[in-house]
C-alpha cells in the first residue's frame, strides 16, 4: 500500500531539529512562569492556554512526527481537537454560570 | 459443490497447533478468531451473572415492602446489575466478540492490525472483571451507588467504591485498545479492491464505534481517578463540602457515558444492516445514507450528554441547547430505520431465526428511540425524570437494541464460527419467548413511570403493584427464552449438523472462506470487485468461476 511505503520513506530528522524544538519548549515554559508574575486580569488563563497550545503543536509536529505523516493523520488529530474544544466549552459555559450563581447566593448569605 | 485440493486439506483455526497446548493455546493466542471466542465466553458469562441479578431485582419488586432481600442488599444488587451489564456486557459485547471474529474476515484481512494488543485487551477485560469481583468480597460494604457512581455520594459512602471504580478504569483501557486496533485495521488492512464504500455496514458501525471508544473513554478514566483521589486524599473536586462541584462530576461522567451508549448501539445497527440483505436477498436500501448516518450519530452523540442532567440544576441556556441537540440524533437514527424498512421492499424475505431478531430489533429499538424523545424534551422530562419510564426506555434501547442484535448475530455467524448448525425450530421458539417476555417485562415500566413510580426504589405504594407483578412475570418468560437460546446454541456446538460455507446465501466476504475459517482466514488472497451487498455480481462471479473450472477440466 502506498501509505506503508510513504511511512518508511520519511526523511531523517537531525538532532539539530530536535534540540531546537526542545529549547523552544524550555523558553516557552519560562515564558509561562514569567507571565504568571504579571496581573493580566481576565486574560491570565487565555495567555497561559495560548502558550500551551503552541507547545502542544510543537510536540505534535516534531516529536510525534505529525509533520512528516500523511494528511489523514492531520485530519484525525484535528477532529479530536475540535471535539475536545466543544466538550470543554459546553462544560464550562454551564460551570461558570454555576460559580456565578454560587457567588450570588453566598453574597446574599453574607448580607 | 466441487472443492479444490486446498479447501479439502485446510486446518480450521481451532485445530491449529501452536507453541502452547490446551487452554493456554487459547488464552495466549493472538489469533483474532480465538480472541473473539474468548470474549464470547467471558462476556456471556458476565451476562448470565447480570441476568440473575436482574431476576433478583424483579423478584424483590413483586410486592411492596421486603420480600426476598433487605434494602441495603437491594441497592447493591441494582448497582452490580448495572455495572456488570454496562461495563462487562454491552460495551464490549458486539465489538469485542463479533468485531474481533468477523471484521477482519469481512474486509479480507489475515488478522487485526495489532494482534498482541488485541490479546492484551482481553487480559485487561479479565483483570477488570476480576477486580470488580474482588471489590464485592472485600471491604465493609458492597458498592451501592448505582452504576453511575454519582458524586458526592460515591466519594463519601463506606461502600468499596475505590476498587469498583478502578475496575471500571481498567475496563476502559481494554475498550480503548480494541478501538485503536479496529481503526488501524480498517484503515490499513482492507484487501485489494475493498474500498470504503464496498465495506459491509457492520464494519462502518465498528469504525464509528472505535472512534468513540478512543476519544470518549479517557474522559471517564480521568473522572474515575478523580473519584479515587477525592476518596483517598480528600482532594476537593466533586464534594462541595471541600470546595468541589457535584454537577461537574455529572458533566464529566456523561461526556463519556452518553457517547458510550453509541458504543453500545452502533455495532448493533451494523449487525442489522448486514443481516437484512442476507435474509431478503437484495441490496440494502441507501447504503451511503446508512454509512454516513452511522458517522453522524457518532459525532452528534458527543454533544448531547447534558440531557442526563436536565433536573440537576443545570443552567437554562445549557438545557435548551442540549435538548435541541438531542433531537438532532433522531434524524440519522430515523434515516437508518426508514432505510432498513425500505430494504424489505421486494426482497425475498426468509424468516429464519437471525431475521426474526433483526425485525424485533427494528420494532423494539423504534419504541426505545421514540420514548427517548419524550425524555429529551425538557417539559416531559421534568415529569418522568428518574422514574421507571427511564428504566423502560433504557432497556428498550439497550437490550431491545444491542441485546437483540447480539442474539441475532450469535445465530447468524454461528455456522461460520463453529462450522456447525443449531436447531432452527428451537431457535424460533426461544426467539418467541424472548420477544414476548421482553415486552411483558419492560413495557409495564413505561406505565409505572408515567404514573410516578420512581426508579431505584426498594419499596412502593400498593397502587403500583399490578404492573410490577406483570413485569416480574415477564422477567421469567424472558429468562426462560434466553436460557433456551443458549442451550440450543451450546447443543449446536457439541452435536449440531455440519454447516456449509455459506448456509444463508449471504454476499459478504466472510462467507467465501471455509467454516470454520483457517488460521489466516483466506486460502487465496481475496480480490474484491463489487460492493458488499451486490448479489447480482456475486452470483455472476460464481458462474464465471464454475465456467473456468469446467474449462480447465
Amino acid at each position: 500500500m502506498d501509505h506503508a511505503e510513504h511511512h518508511e520513506e520519511h526523511p531523517m530528522i537531525g538532532y539539530g531539529t530536535y534540540i531546537s524544538v526542545w529549547l523552544a519548549l524550555l523558553i516557552l515554559t519560562s515564558l509561562t512562569v514569567a507571565i504568571a508574575g504579571f496581573d493580566l486580569g481576565q486574560y491570565t488563563t487565555a495567555v497561559a492556554m495560548l502558550v500551551a497550545v503552541v507547545k502542544t503543536t510543537l510536540v505534535g509536529l516534531y516529536f510525534m512526527h505529525l509533520r512528516y505523516e500523511p494528511k489523514v493523520f492531520h485530519y484525525m488529530i484535528l477532529v479530536t481537537f475540535l471535539i475536545m474544544v466543544v466538550i470543554v466549552i459546553f462544560t464550562f459555559i454551564d460551570d461558570y454560570r454555576f460559580s456565578y450563581l454560587n457567588h450570588e447566593v453566598q453574597a446574599e448569605v453574607h448580607h | 459443490m466441487a472443492q479444490t485440493a486446498a479447501e479439502l486439506s485446510y486446518t480450521p483455526y481451532h485445530r491449529e497447533t501452536s507453541a502452547f497446548s490446551g487452554i493456554f493455546s487459547w488464552i495466549f493466542s493472538t489469533d483474532h478468531k480465538r480472541i473473539g471466542i474468548l470474549y464470547m465466553i467471558s462476556v456471556l458469562t458476565m451476562f448470565i451473572g447480570g441476568l440473575c441479578l436482574g431476576l433478583l431485582i424483579r423478584l424483590e419488586l413483586i410486592a411492596p415492602g421486603a420480600t426476598v432481600i433487605d434494602a441495603p442488599t437491594y441497592n447493591a444488587v441494582f448497582t452490580l446489575h448495572g455495572v456488570i451489564m454496562i461495563f462487562l456486557f454491552i460495551i464490549p459485547g458486539i465489538p469485542a466478540i463479533f468485531g474481533n471474529f468477523i471484521m477482519p474476515l469481512q474486509i479480507g484481512a489475515e488478522d487485526v492490525a495489532f494482534p498482541r494488543l488485541n490479546l492484551l485487551s482481553w487480559w485487561l477485560y479479565i483483570s477488570g472483571a476480576a477486580l470488580l469481583i474482588i471489590a464485592l468480597f472485600t471491604g465493609d460494604k458492597l458498592p451501592d451507588t448505582g452504576w453511575t457512581f454519582y458524586a458526592p455520594y460515591s466519594t463519601a459512602t463506606e461502600g468499596n467504591i475505590s476498587l469498583a471504580v478502578f475496575a471500571a478504569f481498567v475496563l476502559g483501557f481494554s475498550s480503548i485498545l480494541t478501538g485503536l486496533n479496529f481503526i488501524t485495521t480498517i484503515h490499513r488492512l482492507r484487501a485489494p479492491g475493498m474500498t470504503w464504500f464496498r465495506m459491509p455496514l457492520f464494519c462502518w458501525g465498528l469504525y464509528a464505534t472505535a472512534w468513540i471508544q478512543v476519544l470518549a473513554t479517557p474522559v471517564v478514566g480521568i473522572t474515575l481517578l478523580l473519584v479515587i483521589l477525592e476518596r483517598g486524599f480528600g482532594v476537593g473536586v466533586f464534594d462541595p463540602a471541600i470546595g468541589g462541584d457535584p454537577v461537574l462530576y455529572q458533566h464529566l461522567f456523561w461526556i463519556y457515558s452518553h457517547p458510550a451508549v453509541y458504543i453500545m448501539i452502533l455495532p448493533g445497527m451494523g449487525v442489522i444492516s448486514d443481516l437484512l440483505p442476507a435474509f431478503t436477498k437484495r441490496t440494502i436500501f441507501g447504503y451511503k445514507a446508512i454509512a454516513f448516518s452511522t458517522v453522524s450519530i457518532a459525532v452528534v452523540g458527543y454533544m448531547v450528554w447534558g440531557h442526563h442532567m436536565f433536573t440537576s440544576g443545570m443552567s437554562g441556556t445549557a438545557q435548551i441547547v442540549f435538548s435541541f441537540l438531542t433531537f438532532l440524533v433522531a434524524i440519522p437514527t430515523g434515516i437508518k430505520i426508514f432505510n432498513w424498512i425500505a430494504s424489505l421492499y421486494k426482497g425475498s424475505i426468509e424468516l429464519r431465526a437471525p431475521m426474526l431478531y433483526t425485525l424485533s430489533f427494528i420494532f423494539l429499538f423504534s419504541i426505545g428511540g421514540l420514548t427517548g424523545l419524550v425524555l429529551g424534551a425538557l417539559a416531559t422530562d421534568m415529569h418522568v425524570h428518574d422514574t421507571y419510564f427511564v428504566v423502560g426506555h433504557f432497556h428498550y434501547v439497550m437490550f431491545g437494541g444491542l441485546g437483540i442484535a447480539l442474539f441475532g448475530a450469535m445465530h447468524y455467524w454461528f455456522p461460520k464460527m463453529f462450522g456447525k448448525m443449531y436447531n432452527e425450530a428451537v431457535a424460533v421458539v426461544a426467539w418467541a419467548l424472548i420477544f414476548v417476555g421482553f415486552n411483558v417485562l419492560y413495557f409495564p415500566m413505561f406505565i409505572l413511570g408515567w404514573n410516578g413510580m420512581p426508579r431505584r426504589y426498594y419499596d412502593y405504594l400498593p397502587e403500583f403493584q399490578y404492573w410490577h407483578v406483570v413485569s416480574t412475570i415477564g422477567s421469567w418468560i424472558l429468562a426462560l427464552g434466553i436460557f433456551m437460546m443458549l442451550f440450543n446454541l451450546i447443543r449446536g456446538i457439541t452435536s449440531g449438523e455440519k454447516a456449509e460455507d455459506n448456509p444463508w446465501g449471504a454476499s459478504t466476504l466472510e462467507w467465501t472462506v471455509p467454516s470454520p475459517p483457517p488460521l489466516l482466514n483466506f486460502l487465496e488472497p481475496p480480490h474484491v470487485t463489487h460492493g458488499a451487498y451486490d448479489f447480482e455480481a456475486m452470483n455472476k462471479g460464481k458462474k464465471d468461476s464454475k465456467k473456468k473450472k469446467k474449462g480447465k477440466k
